[in-house]
Order: structure tokens, then sequence, then C-alpha cells
């Protein structure tokens, strides 16, 4: 490690990997209420655990987002942070916050929270992902700008990168974006149209500069290949991310309210954004191919190439599968949709979050060579249960979103109701949690790679 | 190909191609914006109606149930059920509401339960006005049938 304020990290990658536990022992429970509607039923009601499960989700990306850039920032700008003691404070501020909210959704009915947040006053509430009191969302909103100054300042004083300042653009973005959370129109279409920029264009714009940057750092470090080389396709692969993924917002204004252009505008566009995903993996395996040094920490490149295998997997393949509008008229709001969130989500923003904190954290130890041979054996299996059971999950949904739409929605006449499709899909939703139980004995895995002792020094 | 393209294009390409993808989407927001009106009945949206959607929000029912295919995928799709369960007849749907929301939950073992909201009565006209309106959104035919 360079720079001693890179340690600010540190708790930031921890907090973000116990927050990941939280969110898969939710999503545990939802896969036994699709089988038991009666699980935790009242006290964790299904609504409740989504909320739970999603917004852990969220805040555990934006966790390690902010962790990966107070690590790689310093060493690119080859200076000090600007004050590593606000990214302290930051990290204590969001993590009271958002821990206070969660609480705050096991323990009080939503509506109870909404009249003790003052949710009249400024109604925000209520919408999926941004189900956030107005409170925590202002929070928020406080926490990034502390943030953006201090890894602004920092960059603007120190050496600038290609990979500084697009990861920057993608922070900002990811601020800017984030106000239109405070907009909430009487009208549910305007409503919808302008909740689209907050969701898609984080996950499918901003947050996939963000994602570039950090496997940009990673490849340099433990390939050694040039920088003109990284930048030239961190541009190629950011430019075809926001060409096709701004304009791809269409494909989500297809069935609600919206004008019919954007049927074939929102086809069109969002059939390219598959694009930047298979860059990326043409990338990692062609920088890996022409790796100068060989670096001893194996598994931070393994993480590497295995995200950009499974984003191109989820976001770009299982997205492509329902993002044109004559296919999505079926697919819409079913299984499927939740087939291609969950690998998408994996596979682009937990998987990048493994490979910068598998790159970082032993430096972190003092393990300036990566783990032990051990550990990072106990980690590769981590890494296999883990992705063996995300595709399995995947795969599991989508079956269940196939049968769903040839149930209830393809038959003119004698559809199946909604409730009786679900019944009918039961065995599917067996299949998914045992890939889901294998996910979090993937995940237990890897957390105990951080414990395995390192041999004594010879 | 990518030996071909320098570092200097590919950032050409990075900035043009934002720049050009920004200004066709923000054209198409404004036009859409102005379409919404119309296609949505802007004109209809009562007091009541306003309040069913905030009843809808401060409950989280988009936490189980999707409307127009948003939201979660546990529970039915909301934006046609005026047209499945109260057939068009808006006194039949509100009454159909209000029984439905009183019986919650329902006992039927290892069904996927609906929790008790305790709404009064006049809560429950705005919902049920609010699914009113929202089924009458020219949502491009979606969905298929019925069913949602």
């Amino acid at each position: 490690m360079k720079y001693s304020s890179q340690m600010v990290a540190k708790p930031y990658f921890i907090f973000a990997l116990i927050l990941l536990a939280g969110e898969i022992l939710f999503g545990i429970i939802m896969g036994l209420q699709y089988i038991d509607g009666g699980f935790l039923f009242p006290e964790i009601p299904f609504n409740v655990a989504r909320m739970v499960h999603t917004n852990l989700l969220i805040v555990l990306i934006l966790f390690g987002f902010m962790g990966a850039t107070f690590y790689l920032v310093p060493e690119e700008s080859e200076r000090e942070l600007w004050s590593p003691k606000l990214a302290i404070i930051t990290f204590w501020v969001f993590a009271a916050a958002g821990v206070a909210t969660i609480l705050g959704y096991l323990f009080v009915p939503y509506a109870t929270l909404a009249e003790l947040t003052y949710n009249e006053l400024l109604p925000t509430m209520g919408r999926e992902f941004l189900e956030q009191p107005t409170i925590t969302k202002i929070g928020i909103v406080i926490v990034v700008l502390a943030f953006i100054l201090n890894v602004g300042m920092t960059v603007i004083k120190g050496r600038k990168t290609v990979i500084t300042v697009v990861l920057l653009t993608g922070l900002v973005g990811l601020a800017v974006f984030f106000l239109f959370a405070f907009y909430l129109p009487e009208n549910l279409v305007l409503d919808k149209f302008f909740w689209w920029y907050v969701v898609h264009l984080w996950v499918e714009g901003v947050w996939e500069l963000i994602l570039g940057a950090i496997l940009s750092f990673v490849l340099i470090k433990v390939t050694g290949v040039d920088r003109e080389h990284i930048d030239k396709w961190l541009y190629l692969i950011i430019a075809m991310t926001l060409v096709s993924g701004i304009v791809g917002t269409g494909h989500h204004y297809f069935f609600i309210g919206t004008p019919e252009y954007w049927l074939w505008i929102g086809s069109i566009a969002s059939a390219i954004e598959p694009l930047p995903f298979f860059l990326m993996v043409l990338y990692a395996f062609s920088m890996a191919a022409k790796r100068k040094i060989d670096h001893d920490n194996k598994m931070a490149l393994t993480w590497a190439k295995g995200t950009a295998v499974m984003a191109f997997l989820g976001a770009g393949v299982w997205g492509f599968l329902h993002t044109l509008a004559p296919v999505n008229y079926f697919t819409h709001g079913t299984q499927l949709t939740a087939a291609h969130g969950h690998l998408a989500f994996f596979g682009a923003y937990i998987m990048i979050l493994f490979t910068i904190i598998s790159y970082a954290m032993p430096i972190m130890r003092g393990r300036m060579g990566g783990n032990c041979a051990k550990a990072q054996s106990v980690e590769l299996k981590g890494f296999w249960l883990m992705v063996i059971g995300m595709l399995g999950v995947t795969l599991a949904l989508t079956v269940a979103g196939v049968w769903q739409i040839m149930l209830q929605r393809f038959p003119d006449s004698g559809a199946l109701s909604f409730m009786d499709t679900q019944a009918q899909l039961i065995p599917v939703y067996k299949v998914r949690l045992i890939f889901g139980l294998m996910v979090l004995v993937g995940l237990l895995t890897y957390f105990y790679s951080f414990f395995v002792k390192e041999p004594a020094k010879a | 190909m990518t030996e071909r393209i320098t570092k200097n294009m590919a950032r050409n390409i990075y900035f043009g191609g934002s720049l050009f993808a920004i200004l066709i989407f923000a054209g198409l927001t404004l036009d859409t914006v102005k379409q919404i009106p119309h296609r949505s009945n802007d004109d209809q949206i009562t007091h009541s109606v306003a309040n069913g959607k905030n009843l809808w929000e401060v409950n989280n029912c988009v936490g189980c149930h999707t409307i127009m295919g948003e939201g979660a995928y546990y529970a039915p799709e909301l934006a046609n059920v005026f047209d499945r369960r109260g057939g068009g007849d808006e006194e039949a749907f509100r009454s159909y509401m209000q029984g439905w929301m009183a019986a919650q939950p329902l006992g039927e073992p290892g069904r996927r339960k609906m929790p008790q909201f305790n709404l009064s009565e006049e809560q429950v006209n705005d919902l049920a006005n609010f699914l009113i309106w929202t089924s009458r959104i020219d949502d491009n035919e979606w969905p298929p049938n019925i069913e949602g």
C-alpha cells in the first residue's frame, strides 16, 4: 500500500460484506415464502423481507463503491486522500443511517414509519428500491456529497488519470440521478417515467462507469499492462455503455403509459446494451493474456475475469432475452425479470466488489503478494460455489418465468390466474432455494478464507 | 480491431457518443412528458385518486404486487384489477375492495399472505378509485390477457 490514507477503505469493505450476508439471508427467507406462503407471517411479511433484501443490496454496493474509490484514488492521484477523517465520519454516518432504516423496516409497520418520518412533508416513500424514508434519502445525499468532495479534492490536487476521471464522472452521475428520487408526482405514469431516471440510469448507466474504472485499476495492478492500452479499452467500453444505455432506458417505457415510439426506440437502443459487456469480456481476457507480470494474488485476476463473464451473461445475455418489445409484451413483470435482475446484479456489481476486495484487502493486511496459497484455494472454492449457485438460481427463475408465461400469459382463453400459476411453480421454487443455499455456503466459505492463517515466514 | 483505434479516438467516441445519446434522450423526454397527461387522463386525477396513490405508496403495496408490470412478482398485477374483479362496474369494484381488504389475511394454509392494513372505508374507496384510474391508462394494450 503506497499511501496510509488508503486504509480508510477497510471498514467500507468489511461492512459491505456483512450487509451482503444479510441480503442473502433475506433472499433465502423469501425463497421459503415462495414455497410456503405462511412462513414468518405476520412477523416478516414478504414486502418487508423484499425491501430489506433490495435495500441492503443497494447500500452494500454503495459502501463497496466508496471503499473501492478510497482505496484506488490516492494511488492513482499519487497523494494522500484529501481528508481521511471525513472519510471515517462519512462511514459512520452512512452506517448508522443504513442500520436505523433497516431496523425501521423490520420493527415498524411501513405506514407508521412513513408517519414517524414525516413523509407527508415531502413524500418520496413507497416506490420499488426507493422505499427509504425521506430523511434517510436526505442523509444519503449529504453522505454522497461529503464523499464526492473528499474524492474530488484528492483528484484535483493530484495526478489525473483516465481511471480517476471516469470514476469521478460515474460518482457525480450517481449523485445527480439520485435527486430524481425526490420527485414524486401524483400522476403514476410521470412517477414511473422519472423513477427509471434513478434506477436505470444508475444500473445501466453511471454505475457501469464506476465498474469499468475499478476493473481497469485491478487489471493494471495484476497484469502490469501499459496504461495507454487500458485507457483506450476503458473509453471504448464506457462509450458503448452510454450510447446504448441512455436511450436504452426506453426498454422500460413499453407498457407504463408512455408513447408508442418507445416500443421500437427502446428495443433498438437496448439491443446494443450487451455490447459493452462483451467488450469487457474481451478486455479482461486480452489484458490477462498480455500480462507482463505474474502477480501472486491469482484470485484478484480470477474475480476480474469472472466479473466480466458473469456481467455479460447476467446483464448482456439475460437482458437481451426479453429486451425486444414483442417479447417483453409477454415477459414483462414475470419471474424472467427476476432471473435477469439476480444474475446482472451479482455478475456486475457484487463480483466487481469481490474483485477489488480480493486485490486490496490482503495488501491492507500487510500481505503484499496476496493471501497465502491455502487461503486463495479456499477463496476459489467460495468463488465457484457462489457463481454456480447464482447461475442455478437464475436458471430456475428462467424456467419459472417461461412456465408462468405459458400458463398465465399466452392462452387467449382458459389462462390460469396468477395465484394458480404460482402454485404450479412451487417445484421450481424449491430448486431455486437449493441453489440459493449454495450461494450462502459459498459466501461463508469466502468469509472463512479471511481467517486462514498465513504460514510462518521462513 | 482495437489496434487501429488510438486512445484519442476512443475518447472522442466516448464524448461524442454520450453527448449524442443525452441529446436524443432529452428530446424524447420532453415529448413524452407532453404526451403523458393525455395518455393517462391526467384531468381525471381527483383528490380521491391522488390520496389512493399515496395509500398505495405508504403501505408499500408494490413490495408484493406489480402495477403495469413493475413491482414485486409475488402477488397479482393490479393495473387491470378493476377489469378483472369489477368487470367495468365502479360501484361493484368498490364494494368488492371493501370486502377483500377486510378479509385479509386469508386463513388458507400455505397460501401467500396479504397483511391486514386496517384502512378506513374511505381509504379503501380512495385506493379503489386510484386502481380504476390506473386501469384506464393507455399502456399499449398491456397485459396480454385479463389475468395480468
